[in-house]
């Protein structure tokens, strides 16, 4: 296109512009400039992979290639979803994600309360803040080796316990009925530190003359912290609450170094169930566990559209 | 003129031949046990082809066990070596049935000692009638137990079923559990339930079930779970042993609070590693069950296979029969302290080796082992369904249905 040919000629001559196009577009090109290299990673490393696996769940595959290299997967349209609703493992691992999921919001709360007492000024504070802080910093698998060794009814702590008020010590995660509990207990240790640094961060936010002007109202105690403390804290809240809900449905690490998913598939969860099936030694159904990931991935994205539209409602205000 | 033209094409034929073996003499392999008695063991029988052929240049990966199992996957139809070692059994069927190995049965046929000294294994090197690898090593399964606590207690060897269940009331009696077990990984609990299958119903019914022919429902296999259960009502297994690998089982038997464990022979490294002397352990075959039954065993072996892509099949076929000679199969065996399957080689003069030699040379039948003689997918429902017997066994009948309904979606 020629310049001529654009708007800008009806104006005075001494207005046209003799900028090139990247000149002038400048300002609209730049943010796209600076965002291309994460945009062309994004889509190749996640957008792309998020459609493969939908596509590779409507085919039953054992990831293997014919000798000539053709694919040796047959397509069976929505029959490992069909497989899915008549899969008893299935429903445990859903059930357990659900657990997974209410039960890891309790570090939410629990993380507000270590952050409330940690919030003073104490010789040494920084040290017992960075303690309390530190389980979030270790792996998950060295969290999950340790809880194991924990909940080991011959040696480990629970069993000593048990033991010295004269009870047989359960055999946490060799029973179906507690293990769930047992490897989200494990979980919330770290998760609970995590919430915690977020608020202790918020905390240092809060305004001191809304607390004062509270004083002043003889607010105190509950009261304080429910109308003048947490409405300030909103934001910490928000994205503590945000990284819980998507920590709980991708529990992983602790499963695979806890239990496997035993006893007998007791403490399944859909991540890990994905892989085993897809990825274990007595797995390679590729086309189940895509359909197991895609089952996954609607159910967060139903949570992470909720904190987005919130999140962009929160921006219009 | 023409005389000339023919020896110019001599000439360069025989160049091109030179040409063809000089590229042909690259042999790579792809071997998956580095630890150390195992990698002697190979390396030394490697170093031994290359003397025999010094044209052939060989080249070896070792790699990690569980990584192996993952990167064959790949390095099969991307990058193929011209042997790899794999499991024989169902764990080659996905591999043979996608064309990814070689069909080595020309092999089998025409090489004398391949054809004559290997009657006892290739039923399960074999699939669609056709040979798929070469067995280089295996080892026996049974019962190894603490023999300075049977003799405490003045327990004898039990040879048949109700001698073991005598056996394990009295252990129980004197504070012992009988037999120790860890099934976090599962595949532990199998062996049980191999033997008990062998011993009650014999090899064709493990056969028929492993290939889906004979339902978990049925009458044969209940009662299998049957005599499962009265070993448990004896005194049974470790509590909480679905938390413990098989090694972590291994600190009651070393403590004396267990005293049995239906074991491959691989464990007794372990148990000497732990502290116990040659005296202190010992083995027996499991006991029978049905009276006059033939005997059949659990012997899972180690093979190698040539893939399809391999580049160069006629040495790695010269390899592959150099592996399968009886001074070959000895000396390498001996070091890893397994048995050879060349049924004419020499065994190690240790104890559980000769025992072993005794217990699987005079077999009826060769298993596997259940997750190698079924589909992988079948045998993880399986051996999650062992475990939760082993835990509730009153859920039994819940148990078989559910793998009745595994069994019809696997091998339909």
């Amino acid at each position: 296109m020629s310049v001529t040919a654009l708007p800008e000629t009806s104006v005075p001559g001494s207005m046209v512009d003799n900028r090139s196009w990247y000149q002038r577009n400048r300002l609209r090109v730049a943010p796209w400039l600076f965002l291309a290299p994460a945009i062309i990673f994004f889509t190749i490393y996640v957008i792309a992979p998020i459609f493969q696996s939908i596509w590779t769940s409507f085919f039953e595959w054992n990831g293997l290639n014919n000798a000539d290299g053709t694919s040796s997967a047959k397509w069976i349209g929505l029959g490992n979803y069909v497989e899915l609703l008549d899969d008893e493992d299935f429903y445990t691992s859903l059930y357990n994600n659900v657990l997974w999921l209410v039960l890891y919001l309790l570090a939410v709360p629990a993380g507000l309360f270590i952050a409330l007492f940690l919030n003073q000024t104490v010789t040494g504070m920084r040290i017992y803040k960075s303690l309390f802080f530190f389980p979030f910093v270790i792996s998950q698998v060295v969290v999950g080796l340790i809880f194991s060794w924990f909940y080991n009814p011959n040696f480990g702590i629970v069993g000593e316990v048990w033991r010295f008020f004269g009870a047989a010590p359960p055999s946490i995660l060799g029973d179906e009925d507690l293990v769930t509990y047992g490897i989200i207990f494990a979980g919330l240790w770290p998760q609970i530190a995590y919430c915690m640094i977020l608020y202790l961060t918020g905390l240092n936010n809060v305004s001191p003359d809304q607390v004062e002007a509270g004083r002043l109202d003889h607010a105190k105690g509950w009261k304080m912290l429910w109308y003048v403390i947490l409405p300030q804290l909103k934001p910490a809240t928000f994205i503590a609450v945000v990284v819980t809900v998507i920590g709980a449905l991708r529990s992983f690490d602790m499963i695979a170094i806890m239990t496997q998913g035993g006893p007998y598939g007791s403490s399944n969860v859909l991540s890990y169930y994905m892989f085993e099936q897809a990825l274990s030694e007595f797995g390679f159904r590729m086309g189940y566990g895509s359909a197991i990931a895609t089952v996954l991935f609607f159910i967060m994205l139903f949570f992470i559209s909720y904190f987005l539209w919130s999140m962009y409602q929160d921006e219009k205000r | 003129m023409y005389k000339s033209l023919i020896r110019a094409t001599a000439t360069f034929g025989a160049a091109a031949l030179l040409a063809t073996t000089a590229f042909a003499g690259d042999l790579i392999i792809n071997f998956d046990d580095p630890n150390p008695k195992p990698k002697a063991g190979f390396e030394a029988a490697v170093e031994k082809f290359k003397a025999a052929n010094p044209d052939i240049n060989v080249t070896v990966n070792i790699n990690d066990r569980e990584a192996h199992k993952t990167a064959i996957r790949n390095f099969l139809s991307a990058d193929a070596p011209d042997i790899t070692s794999w499991y024989p059994g169902n764990r080659m069927a996905p591999f043979v049935n996608a064309g990814q190995f070689e069909d080595i049965s020309d092999l089998w046929a025409s090489d004398p000692n391949l054809s004559t000294s290997f009657e006892a294994i290739k039923p399960t090197m074999t699939i669609d009638g056709k040979q798929w690898g070469v067995p280089y090593s295996y080892y026996q399964w049974g019962i190894y137990y603490r023999k300075d606590i049977f003799d405490k207690m003045g327990i004898a060897e039990p040879k048949t079923w109700d001698e073991l269940l005598a056996a394990s009331k009295k252990l129980k009696e004197g504070g012992v559990t009988p037999i120790t077990i860890g099934t976090k990984f599962l595949w532990t609990a199998a062996g049980v339930f191999d033997y008990l299958n062998l011993r009650t119903n014999g090899y064709e019914v493990h056969n028929d079930l492993t290939a889906g022919k004979i339902k978990y429902t049925d009458p044969r296999i209940k009662e299998v779970f049957v005599k499962w259960k009265e070993l448990m009502d004896a005194g049974g297994f470790v509590e909480n042993h679905a938390t413990m690998s098989w090694q972590d089982a291994l600190a009651p038997f070393v403590k004396g609070e267990a005293a049995m464990y239906v074991m491959g022979n691989f464990a007794v490294a372990s148990m000497k590693d732990a502290g116990l002397t040659e005296d202190q352990i010992d083995f027996f075959q499991f006991p029978e069950i049905t009276p006059g039954l033939p005997r059949a065993e659990e012997a899972p072996a180690d093979a190698l296979f040539i893939p399809a892509k391999a580049k160069n099949k006629e040495d790695a076929r010269k390899f592959l029969a150099f592996m399968a000679q009886p001074e070959i199969q000895s000396e390498w065996n001996k070091t890893i302290g397994q048995l050879p399957p060349n049924s004419k080689a020499a065994v190690g003069d240790d104890k559980f080796i000769q025992e072993g030699f005794a217990t699987v040379s005079t077999a009826s039948g060769l298993a596997q082992f259940y997750d190698r003689d079924a589909p992988a997918e079948m045998a993880k429902a399986g051996m999650e369904g062992f475990q939760e017997f082993m835990i509730k066994p009153d859920r039994l009948d819940k148990i078989l249905e559910r793998l009745d309904k595994v069994q019809a979606k696997v091998y339909k």
